[in-house]
């Protein structure tokens, strides 16, 4: 059944929408969209890490946004605005990953795929890989969950009931550095925040409490991925777009079917 | 109400600096089991800063906050955004991070004057009723030291009138001591076992009496006799001031 390259394709992208989907209501919930896009972007210099020093680009880009994560969480309410931080870090990252790559000669480079993901080109490798990165943050959300939430609704509060609030963003910093690296081959570089982001967003209108709302999450993002998928195939669409294009496209009518509800 | 045994809380020489600005300097300070006491203060006087700080929030410059082993703290903050994007409503809220029994939960809610809104969104509840949801998340840790910052901002008079009499009440079923800060000072003088004036340091403590004819203390808050005392009976006379009825104004004076 593995042999068939759709089959790959669809279990690569249900995998890693599903995982990063709950991660990505904390994302919504916390308000760390820049963030999520500032380790996306750093994946970038990762690859081109992992390339130079010839090791699996899993390993690369783990390292490249984990470091990045730790970065922002340090730097970030010691001087400039947040946004700013992110903006500057973000950027930055991937101009200097694009260039580092660029020095790589001799070495053929798929730049595009890096960036909009290759989802078809998935190997078995890859996929174990993929489940096995996803199964890890979908745990670690899973078993931090109370203390995730607390932290979230008032790092105070945590404080208060002998919750470090450090110690859970710090999980999210980690869960976020293995979806970029597991979410790289799928959607790329470029794309990573949507699918924490779009599915989060949409559960929004469709949940009423935290949990329902993570749980839709990871069904959109599933949706999003076999629909983009199918799409992809049926108009000859690059992959990693068309599942963000369907993933926005469930949003609007999520947006319009609680206007209409609501009017 | 007073114990011979340790402090709940006993801070010594703490010293806090936010950024640039040294907010707490040599602040020493006891709390007891099952009593009441206020701090006072201007603004960015460091009030929230201390009670940050003894929740563990801020890590001390220098100096120390000890807590008596297995004391367990009830934090009411002083204001609490949950984003719009996150559908939490009270129930699921009171229930972090530790599940509470539903009777605990009907209880706390109770003790904390709110009808039975467990199945409400924290979105749509009023100010007063979410101040009181915070009360209520407090109590279920079941404090021996219930720490309340501000507790009634965004309250008006009637709503925060009504607020402290829920704290007495709370005090007089749980028997917790309450480290409160707040700037209605006729409501501190007389609901307050010990006064707090605090403005960087301590500058002066004891009964509301004491403090409020302490000089350091009318050199913050007025001079002569417009003390807390002279306010807190300026604002009594204005309860039965014929000119502006208040519908509300026997409630008032009982609150106070």
């Amino acid at each position: 059944m593995l042999d068939d390259f759709m089959i790959r394709a669809a279990l690569a992208g249900v995998g890693t929408a599903a995982a990063a989907a709950p991660l990505g209501c904390f994302v919504v919930w916390r308000r760390m969209a820049y963030f999520g896009d500032a380790t996306a972007h750093a994946a970038m210099l990762g690859v081109a890490l992992a390339l130079t020093f010839q090791v699996p680009v899993f390993g690369g880009v783990l390292a490249a946004a984990l470091a990045m994560g730790l970065t922002v969480s340090t730097l970030s309410g010691k001087g400039l605005a947040a946004d700013t931080l992110l903006g500057v870090l973000a950027h930055s990252a991937l101009a200097f990953g694009l260039v580092a790559v660029s020095f790589l000669s001799g070495v053929p480079v798929d730049l595009m795929g890096y960036l909009l993901g290759d989802i078809l080109a998935v190997s078995k490798g890859d996929l174990a890989v993929i489940w096995a990165g996803a199964a890890m943050v979908s745990a670690l959300i899973a078993w931090r969950w109370s203390d995730l939430l607390i932290a979230t609704v008032g790092p105070d509060l945590a404080r208060a009931s002998g919750i470090d609030p450090r110690r859970e963003q710090m999980v999210l910093t980690l869960c976020l550095a293995l979806t970029v690296a597991v979410a790289i081959k799928v959607v790329g570089v470029l794309l990573i925040a949507a699918l924490l982001v779009i599915p989060g967003a949409t559960a929004r209108g469709l949940a009423s409490s935290p949990e329902a709302m993570a749980l839709t999450a990871a069904g959109l993002g599933s949706l999003s991925a076999l629909g983009g998928l199918w799409a992809s195939f049926q108009f000859d669409t690059p992959t990693g777009p068309t599942i963000v294009c369907v993933a926005a496209t469930l949003f609007v009518l999520s947006t319009l079917l609680r206007s209409v509800r609501e009017a | 109400m007073k114990s011979p045994q340790a402090p709940l809380v006993s801070v010594r020489g703490l010293a806090i600096r936010l950024g640039p600005h040294d907010v707490l300097r040599n602040v020493d300070l006891d709390i007891a089991a099952g009593e009441i006491v206020t701090i006072v203060g201007p603004n960015g006087s460091g009030k929230s800063t201390l009670l940050r700080a003894i929740i563990g929030a801020i890590e001390p410059r220098a100096g120390t906050v000890t807590l008596r082993p297995g004391v367990r703290l009830g934090y009411v903050p002083q204001k609490l955004q949950i984003d719009p994007t996150l559908p939490i409503n009270v129930a699921r809220f009171l229930n972090l991070p530790t599940r509470r029994p539903a009777a605990d939960i009907a209880e706390a809610l109770h003790t904390a004057g709110l009808p039975d809104l467990q199945k409400r969104p924290m979105s749509a509840l009023s100010g007063g009723q979410f101040q009181r949801v915070l009360l209520a998340r407090a109590l279920l840790e079941k404090p021996d030291l219930l720490l309340l910052d501000e507790p009634t901002q965004g309250l008006d008079q009637q709503g925060s009138a009504a607020f402290y009499q829920q704290i007495e009440e709370v005090r007089a079923r749980l028997g917790c001591a309450i480290l409160m800060v707040s700037h209605e000072l006729h409501v501190v003088m007389s609901a307050s076992d010990r006064v707090i004036c605090l403005n960087g340091h301590v500058c002066c403590h004891g009964t509301p009496e004491v403090v409020a004819s302490a000089p350091e203390y009318r050199a913050l808050f007025g001079t002569g006799t417009k003390g807390a005392l002279a306010l807190y009976r300026h604002t009594h006379d204005h309860g039965h001031d014929h000119d502006h009825p208040q519908p509300d104004h026997h409630h008032e004076d009982h609150a106070i």
